[in-house]
């Protein structure tokens, strides 16, 4: 076989933006079983999280398409296209960065051991006190 | 409306979002500016990517024109608007009584 034919090159072009975003996730993804983050454990508190943001920046995306803010390279994506001409990547985009976000968030909590400045302390201790019991330190 | 006043719009109602309608105050706390940059960090790399390889493409008569690792200035103001408004909307939530908190795990 030897070197791939161009159309095999061409396909995996499509799918650049989408590497993207699993570059993301493959950044940020290990917090949650090496640190513990519980993240992805609350899975419904992330996703009453996530769909609102993929609404409001979905919709943002949407009406910037239309009034010609930015486009995307054919090329480069899978060319899957949702409602609003919205590429299938950019949806992704606002799942992907917000839970990368957050675990990243909590990561920074665990590792402060929530001090006095967190605004969330005192309601979280229910929390604070089982997952300080996973960290040694 | 160009990309630019949208991007000052969407940090303006991120910080609403934060400071008075869900009142978590995240901007005022340690804790998210320390994780800002970390964001931050991935951003620039990831939107340098999209940006560089021109798989986004920008029109030129929407933005300032100021760019930073490839991407418009803007993209800064739009990544800060969905991190703080993700942020905000997730420590709200917990802040409720662990609406869809994880149960004490095995």
């Amino acid at each position: 076989m030897g070197v791939p034919p161009p159309v095999d090159r061409l396909a995996m072009r499509h799918l650049t933006y989408l590497a993207v975003l699993a570059g993301c996730l493959a950044g940020a993804l290990w917090l949650e079983p090496v640190l513990r983050v519980r993240v992805l454990r609350q899975w419904r508190r992330l996703l009453l999280t996530v769909v609102p943001i993929v609404l409001i920046f979905g919709g943002w995306d949407v009406a910037a398409i239309a009034a010609h803010h930015w486009s995307y390279d054919p090329a480069q994506i899978t060319g899957v296209r949702l409602p609003g001409r919205l590429p299938l990547e950019e949806l992704l985009f606002f799942v992907v960065v917000p839970v990368c976000s957050v675990l990243g968030y909590e990561a920074v909590r665990l590792t402060r051991g929530r001090r006095r400045d967190d605004p969330g302390r005192g309601r979280w201790r229910d929390d604070a006190g089982r997952r300080r019991s996973d960290v040694t330190r | 409306m160009t990309y630019t006043e949208a991007a000052a719009v969407g940090v303006a109602g991120a910080l609403l979002l934060d400071l008075f309608l869900l009142g978590t105050r995240l901007v005022t706390s340690r804790t998210f500016w320390l994780t800002y940059p970390i964001v931050l960090a991935g951003q620039l790399i990831a939107n340098g990517v999209l940006t560089g390889r021109r798989i986004v493409r920008y029109n030129p008569h929407a933005i300032i024109g100021w760019r930073l690792a490839y991407a418009p200035v803007e993209d800064l103001a739009f990544g800060f608007a969905l991190v703080l408004s993700t942020l905000s909307l997730w420590a709200w939530l917990g802040r409720r009584g662990g609406a869809g908190a994880a149960p004490p795990g095995p």
